[in-house]
Order: C-alpha cells, then sequence, then structure tokens
C-alpha cells in the first residue's frame, strides 16, 4: 500500500514558497549586477532620452569620453592665419597613420577626435552645405553657419530614442569674409568659437600651453603660430614619444591662400623650426582618458591586433 | 429558346447633356490653369506685363529706374505697380516681364532676407550672391518649360566697388556697366553706352540725369510706358527708392499731324 506523501496545507505552502522565493532570488541576482561595475554605472545612462536626477544626460557625457579617447588635435588663430595641428595615430605598425585633417573647402577643414566614421559623416555633410552655396551663390559658406548647421545636425540624435549622439569631436578651421575662425564641435552638440583649442587624449597639457600663450597668437605670424601649435601637441605626448613627419598633421589656412595640409614629408620644414627646443611639460601618465576605459593606453603600447582589443573600442578610434 | 425581349445588361442613358458627369471630375468652364489629362498645364503667356528696367554704373553706386504701369495686353490698366526692390542696404532688384511672377518671387525673397536678418550673424545678400541665387531658379524654371516670365536687373555694391548684373527668363546672366531690358535695350540702352563710355567716372547727379532723360525717350516711343517711375540709387551709404517721379512730356508736336485733331 503506497502512502501518501505528507501534505498538509503548511508544508504546501512552504514549498510553493521556497520555489518561488528561489526564481525571486535569480531574478535579484541579476538585477543587483547592474549595480556591481562593468554592466552599466547607473540606471540612468540606458537611452539617450533619460535624464538622471541630478539634470545630466549621462549618454551625451560618455559620447564626450569618447573624444577623449582619440588622439590630440590642436587649433589657433591669429588676425590672418588659422591653423590646425594634429596627432595621426596606427591601429597597427603595418598601417598607415589615420588622417586627422579632412578638407571641406577651399577655406575650411576640420581636425577630428573620436570616432572616424562618425567624422566621416559629418565631414561629408559639411561638403555638401559648402558645396551648395558655392552652386547657389557662388560664394563660400561663411564659418559660423556652417558650424551651426552641424550644431543642428548633431542634436538630432541626442533627443530620439534608438539613436546615439555622434562620437566625435571637432576642430573646424576656415577663413571667411569675417575673418579666421577656430570652432570647436562636441557630441552634445554645443559648439564654441574660440581663439585657440585642444581636443583629444591628454590634450589638457596643450590647453595649459596655449592658455599661457594665448594673448600673444593675434599677432603672430605664420611661423610663430606653428611653432606655438608644434609644442602644444608635443606637450600632450609622454617624455620617450616625439613629432615626426609620420605622426603630424598640418593644416593652414589665409585670407589669400586655399586650406593646405601638410602630411610626411612636407611637415619637415615645419617641424624643424622647434627641433632641439626643450620641452616645457611632459605629460603625466594616466593623466586624461582613463575613466571610461580601462587603462588602455593606446598610443605605448605595441601594437594590438584588434580581435584582441578590451572592448572592442581601438579599431574605432583615432 | 427564345432570345429575351429586353436586354440583359441594362445601362441607364444619360441622365443629361452638356454638364458634369456623376462620379467624374468635373473642370468648370473658364479655369485657365485647370489640369487636363496630361498632368499640369503650364502658362507660356504673361498676363499683367511690365515694361523696361534701366541701369547704369557710375563712381560710387548704380542707379536703376523703372516706371509704374502694368499693362494688360496694349491696354494701361494698372498704373502703380512698383518694380524696384531694395533688398538691404547694399542690393537693390529691378524686374520687367509678368508682374504676377515678380510678386511671387519677390516674396519668396522677403522671406529670405527676414530669416537672414534673424540668424544676425552679421552676414547679408550680397549683389553677386543674389544675382547668382536668381540666375539658378530662373534656369531651373526654364529647364521645367516653366519659365518665371520676367527679366531682372541686380544692382549693388560689392567689396566696395558696384555692381550690375542681368538674369533673364531663360537663365542668361551677366554683368556689365550699363543694362536694359525689354524696349529699353532698343531705345535706351545705346545712350548708356555712349556716356558711359565718354565719362566712366560719372557723379551722381549726371547719372541720375542720364536715367532721366531715357525713361522721358522711352515715354515718347515705347508704346507701353507710363511717364511716372521710379528710381533707386545704391551706393556704399545705403539704397533708397525715390519716386514716383512724374515726367513732363511735350506732345506739342501732335498738331502738326494731319488728321490727329
Amino acid at each position: 500500500m503506497r502512502r501518501k506523501i505528507v501534505s498538509s496545507p503548511r508544508v504546501l505552502l512552504c514549498r510553493v514558497t521556497f520555489q518561488f522565493s528561489a526564481q525571486y532570488l535569480l531574478v535579484w541576482s541579476f538585477w543587483k549586477r547592474q549595480f556591481r561595475g562593468n554592466m552599466f554605472r547607473n540606471q540612468y545612462d540606458n537611452d539617450v532620452t533619460i535624464w538622471s536626477p541630478q539634470g545630466r544626460i549621462h549618454q551625451l557625457e560618455y559620447a564626450m569620453e569618447a573624444v577623449k579617447q582619440g588622439s590630440a588635435a590642436v587649433g589657433i588663430k591669429s588676425k590672418t592665419h588659422a591653423i590646425l595641428i594634429a596627432l595621426k595615430r596606427a591601429p597597427s605598425e603595418l598601417s598607415a597613420h589615420q588622417k586627422k585633417i579632412l578638407p571641406i573647402d577651399d577655406h575650411v577643414a576640420v581636425a577630428i577626435a573620436g570616432l572616424t566614421a562618425d567624422a566621416r559623416l559629418l565631414c561629408n555633410f559639411m561638403r555638401s552645405e559648402c558645396l551648395d552655396s558655392r552652386w547657389a551663390y557662388d560664394q563660400a559658406l561663411p564659418i559660423s553657419r556652417l558650424v551651426s548647421m552641424v550644431g543642428n545636425k548633431s542634436q538630432i540624435p541626442t533627443q530620439r530614442y534608438g539613436r546615439r549622439p555622434f562620437g566625435v569631436g571637432l576642430l573646424i578651421a576656415g577663413y571667411d569674409s569675417a575673418g579666421p575662425h577656430i570652432y570647436q564641435t562636441c557630441p552634445s552638440a554645443n559648439y564654441y568659437d574660440c581663439k585657440a583649442m585642444a581636443i583629444g587624449a591628454r590634450s589638457q597639457s596643450a590647453r595649459t600651453y596655449l592658455e599661457k600663450y594665448l594673448d600673444t597668437f593675434a599677432e603672430c605670424s605664420l611661423e610663430e603660430l606653428v611653432k606655438h601649435g608644434l609644442r602644444a601637441l608635443r606637450d600632450t605626448l609622454p617624455s620617450e614619444m616625439n613629432l615626426n613627419t609620420k605622426n603630424c598633421s598640418l593644416g593652414i589656412v589665409s585670407v589669400d591662400m586655399k586650406f593646405k595640409i601638410y602630411d610626411d614629408e612636407k611637415v619637415a620644414s615645419y617641424l624643424a623650426l622647434i627641433e632641439g627646443e626643450e620641452r616645457s611639460t611632459a605629460a603625466p601618465d594616466g593623466e586624461e582618458g582613463d575613466a571610461a576605459a580601462p587603462a588602455t593606453r593606446t598610443d605605448l603600447q605595441p601594437p594590438v591586433p584588434v580581435s584582441a582589443a578590451a572592448d572592442g573600442e581601438e579599431g574605432m578610434e583615432s | 429558346m427564345a432570345t429575351p425581349a429586353f436586354p440583359t445588361s441594362f445601362v441607364p442613358g444619360p441622365l443629361w447633356g452638356n454638364g458634369p458627369t456623376p462620379g467624374q471630375v468635373y473642370n468648370f468652364p473658364g479655369a485657365a490653369t485647370a489640369p487636363d489629362q496630361w498632368g499640369t498645364q503650364r502658362t507660356l503667356n504673361p498676363s499683367v506685363t511690365t515694361t523696361s528696367v534701366l541701369a547704369v554704373k557710375y563712381k560710387d553706386g548704380v542707379v536703376m529706374a523703372a516706371d509704374m504701369l502694368g499693362s494688360y495686353g496694349s491696354l494701361a490698366r494698372y498704373r502703380n505697380c512698383p518694380r524696384l526692390q531694395k533688398i538691404n542696404d547694399k542690393t537693390i532688384l529691378g524686374c520687367s516681364g509678368d508682374y504676377a511672377d515678380f510678386q511671387f518671387l519677390s516674396n519668396i525673397i522677403n522671406q529670405r532676407v527676414v530669416e537672414e536678418e534673424c540668424l544676425n550673424d552679421g552676414f547679408s545678400y550680397t549683389p553677386p550672391g543674389l544675382h547668382s541665387w536668381l540666375t539658378r531658379v530662373m534656369y531651373n524654371r526654364r529647364s521645367q518649360f516653366n519659365p518665371l516670365w520676367n527679366t531682372y536687373l541686380v544692382g549693388g555694391i560689392h567689396q566696395e566697388k558696384p555692381f550690375l548684373g542681368y538674369v533673364d527668363k531663360i537663365g542668361i546672366a551677366y554683368e556689365a556697366d550699363t543694362i536694359a531690358t525689354g524696349f529699353g535695350a532698343y531705345l535706351a540702352l545705346p545712350i548708356l553706352r555712349d556716356a558711359v563710355e565718354k565719362n566712366k567716372k560719372m557723379e551722381e547727379k549726371q547719372a541720375v540725369e542720364l536715367i532721366d532723360r531715357c525713361m522721358k525717350l522711352l515715354f515718347y516711343r515705347d508704346a507701353r510706358s507710363l511717364n511716372k517711375y521710379q528710381v533707386a540709387v545704391v551706393t556704399k551709404k545705403g539704397s533708397e527708392i525715390r519716386g514716383p517721379i512724374v515726367s513732363e512730356a511735350n506732345w506739342e508736336i501732335a498738331h502738326m499731324v494731319k488728321g490727329y485733331e
């Protein structure tokens, strides 16, 4: 005769409660894991359409971090010239250094820092707008108008569910009927009119240098201006690295001169201007760009194959 | 198997003749631009037209003049049609041809000027910029076989120098020191050119006198003109439209015409 398994109400209840709470424990442990380290930093950074209680949009701030991962670029203007100097990075020893200064029109060019693919998109847009102005009005597009168009375009994905901000910062240098201009644009869709600016990895040292000599830029000759720019860029490099013709890119525009971009051997004569000079500051290690990513300083480590990248970011940015 | 005495498919006869068919789109009679079965029509004839515009470059700027008549064919129907438009302090626009097309484009241009004022960034329409834009618009319409039936003159100051440009309804565009459209091209242009050849750096007074003389001549000889006209002057100090000026004409010769009482 089979004995019935005891099933008093109390036992049943215990059994059910146990099963139920086991499942709940499982769910709860996954949920709790979100608060531990790597998945998300907080519960307000999943989408760009979510405000944090402090009034911040974390996705925008994370996008700005992407700009800080890109290599440095410096822009300075005087009364007569606007220049861009950028540090090129090579993803591996086998590949060429990534172009950093892109021409837009005869009177404008941009230096990019961050996701190169996003930069290409914005660059194509800017070229299209400049061409349009030349076709319709037979005139160069004023830089301020071009920059505000970029700002308007960048703002759209910062306020739409399912989209992400552009992960690139631009330094736009140009010359129009109102003189030379340097503008900085951010993934947050803000743009700033600057006398001089530096963006990218370890760019704080460059900005410190530029602030020091800010009052002298307006009256500088072209040669002086380029020297300042090269010195500022050099300050973003660690002490054992130096600017050379492979990793340095220079662009100059002026009233009677179309935008010219110098690469490789053509930079050599400008680099010679600061050769032998003592470096005023060397960037302290681990200064910037470590907040978001673990300490992969892609400039210093031996070239890492893309598939082995820690968070898959190295192949995208320059 | 007798054949049926009545038709198997019964189609009712028309309820009325010479009128709209039920269920069909009805094109009311007399509609000028009603779409026909081939799509949208294009108007190929202007209705209210205006006659010549003249302009001449002088030492400090540009003088432009146009009378104020809108003709309905040969009828001098509307005698207060301003055809000179101030775009901004350094640009003026004059137009001849179909008046409605001028009003259409004029509205669009005004809208753009206002938008640009709102931008408030120190950049405004320049005479060559407007000239280029107009050329694109006119040529585009011509390429669609739906032209704006106008001829435009754009005058102004650009980089301290006077500018004067012409744009046609078929997109022909050029710049010159003296330009006249319509009948003015035959009657007034030779006089303007001759004066400029003799004196390239005219003063404003001389230029305005020259224009007045040409407008008078046109009133005598152009059968679609009026003696009431406006004059626009652009210098680096700014632009203004003067008028309406009514020129006195001497018709004493009429008494000498046999048969004219």
